[in-house]
């Protein structure tokens, strides 16, 4: 059924503007007034009162890499976030695993891992990708550097920043 | 050379007000761009407080980049000082493809009227005998609209010789709304001189000292700190002040008081008229492809338009530098400077107006303000003249 949304007939009062305009006036004069004694500030000062205790479980923040709880890194360096990356801001060096290593199986983890904060555009592409479940978006959000440099996570950085996640999968270990 | 000497040199007639001149020029054109960087500042505060937010509070003095301990907690007033820094040390981009000449004369084209506009301000009564007034022109009013209007060539040219399409845009809504407005904001003031008698604003302004502000024209005749001391003549100088002829001009008056402010709200482009540098349509308007001084021109421009504005308005309806009870500079050194004070406290009173509109009303559309423009200001401004003519044939007291 058509709906006919009714026009309202403005009265001469409105059709003035005067009169609405004091009106919306009074209510910007009563928020000035409210604020200027710092009562009912809704925004937060950033640096000293944070948010982070709020942040959803699934928040992307910055990707990083993380080890299993046998200390593995779980990275393979197949290289498919490399790929999938729309940015590019994955540069991986793969590497082998030298033949008297525990994990030797496992054949090849990077050898260097580069991750250009500056172009990550936190897409979470890279952790939705990976077949080893070694990148994952964790909830660091200010990632700060005074130089393009500094703002390139390594290898070492982005074990730090991950850790260990344990409970995933488990194909490397030995068959029990 | 003794002093003596000089000292005459000094005050024969040319050479003084030569002198005076430059010197008043130049305390004003200071003043006017801390008045400028202020307005910014009280701008983003206010803009804040009337969101619930607390705005710039961070910039104090930067006095541990000298050494001490501790900065100066300051409520951020440091950000007056850090916006100009910011701006002049910024790297000044020209993008390609612009009308070089035009592109860097535009932004002068746009501060200048402005601040010419200050020139015929009375600012104050007098002060050791000179007055107030950089140039006490005859014609000051007129002036004004002269000179004030120009600043439209500057953004229609920054829109054109921006080479880009937004620009362009902002530049032809300028001016078109420039058509629209400055008709109605000449005839809205004519009712004034017809009352006043005088195109300068000096007189305009004495007027106003002798018969009360023109938004409220019966103030009591010749009332002053003495006669407080007697309740009769308080009495009496109220009686004196109202008359049925003045009760009459106050409706024209009036009337003409909120076309004007309306329409040097339209002059200076502020919201809700704000349409050549609407940001949400046109990402910034004509202005888009300026950084650094030259942006920073606009800005200025666009301030002291506001300032040169809000003096305009007190000057020609809200009694300029005079107040009730306060005597003129003729009374001593000491009123001159409280006369001063007063004007600017009523244009900075204006001014926190201006900007309480302009975070308080959304933007008009284009075709609302061209209608509002010359089917609704035009015609009332027009009869509001003949109102005024007839009330003052017919009503003689
Ligand atoms: S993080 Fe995952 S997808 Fe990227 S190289 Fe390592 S195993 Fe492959
Ligand atoms: S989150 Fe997206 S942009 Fe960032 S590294 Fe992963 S795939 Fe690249």
């Amino acid at each position: 059924m058509a709906i006919v949304v009714e026009r309202p007939k403005l009265t001469l009062a409105e059709k003035f503007y005067l009169p609405s305009i004091i009106a919306g006036l009074a209510i910007t004069w009563k928020h000035l007034k409210r604020a200027i004694f710092n009562k009912g500030i809704v925004t937060m000062q950033y640096p000293e009162e944070k948010w982070d205790a709020n942040l959803p479980e699934w928040y992307r923040g910055a990707p990083t890499l993380v080890t299993d709880e046998h200390g593995r890194e779980k990275c393979v360096s197949c290289q498919l976030c490399e790929f999938i990356c729309p940015p590019r801001a994955i540069t991986i060096k793969p590497g082998e695993i030298p033949e008297n290593d525990k994990w030797r199986k496992v054949e090849k983890r990077p050898q260097e891992f580069d991750i250009d904060m500056a172009r990550c555009i936190y897409c979470g592409l890279c952790e939705e990708v990976c077949p080893e479940e070694a990148i994952f978006l964790r909830k660091d959000y200010s990632i700060t550097g005074l130089n393009r440099a500094e703002m390139v996570h390594d290898k070492e950085t982005l074990y730090k920043l991950g850790g260990v996640k344990s409970g995933l999968t488990f194909k490397w270990n030995e068959l029990k | 050379m003794d002093t003596a000497l000089i000292l005459h040199f000094l005050s024969t007639p040319w050479v003084f007000l030569l002198w005076t001149t430059f010197l008043k020029s130049f305390i004003f054109l200071n003043l006017t761009i801390i008045v400028v960087s202020v307005t910014v500042f009280a701008e983003r505060k206010v803009s804040a407080f009337i969101q619930d937010r607390t705005g710039p509070n961070r910039v104090g003095l930067p006095l541990t980049l000298l050494g001490a301990k501790k900065d100066p907690f300051l409520w951020g007033l440091g950000q007056m000082v850090a916006d100009p820094i910011k701006l002049l040390t910024k790297e000044n981009f020209v993008p390609g493809g612009v009308d070089k000449l035009y592109f860097w004369l535009a932004p002068k084209l746009v501060m200048i009227p402005p601040i010419l506009v200050l020139a015929v301000l009375p600012f104050g009564s007098s002060l050791f005998g000179v007055e107030m007034t950089i140039a006490n022109l005859n014609i000051g009013v007129l002036y004004i609209f002269a000179i004030a209007s120009l600043s439209v060539y500057g953004i229609t040219l920054a829109g054109w010789a921006s080479n880009s399409k937004f620009p362009f845009l902002g530049g032809i809504r300028s001016s078109s709304q420039m058509i629209s407005y400055e008709l109605s904001l000449g005839l809205s003031i004519i009712p004034v001189f017809m009352i006043c008698g005088s195109l300068n604003l000096n007189e305009i302004i004495d007027w106003q000292v002798k018969n009360g502000w023109l938004v409220s024209p019966w103030w009591p005749k010749g009332f002053s700190i003495h006669d407080l001391l007697h309740p009769a003549a308080i009495l009496h100088s109220f009686v004196a002040g109202v008359s049925l002829q003045r009760i009459l001009l106050w409706i024209p008056l009036m009337i003409s008081f909120v076309i004007f402010l309306v329409s040097i709200f339209a002059e200076t482009n502020r919201l809700p008229f704000d349409l050549p540098e609407a940001e949400q349509e046109l990402v910034g308007g004509y202005h888009t492809e300026y950084a650094s001084m030259n942006f920073a021109l606009f800005f200025l421009g666009e301030y002291a338009a506001m300032f040169a504005g809000s003096g305009a308005i007190v000057s020609l309806f809200l009694g300029g530098w005079s107040c009730p009870l306060i005597p003129d500079g003729s009374q001593g050194w000491f009123w001159g400077l409280v006369n001063i004070g007063v004007f600017f406290v009523k244009v900075s009173l204006m001014l926190l107006f201006m900007i309480w509109v302009r975070w308080t009303l959304p933007r008009f559309r284009y075709d609302q303000l061209m209608k509002l423009g010359w089917l609704g200001f035009f015609p009332v401004a027009l009869f509001n003249i003949f109102l005024t003519a007839l009330i003052l044939a017919f009503v003689r007291n």
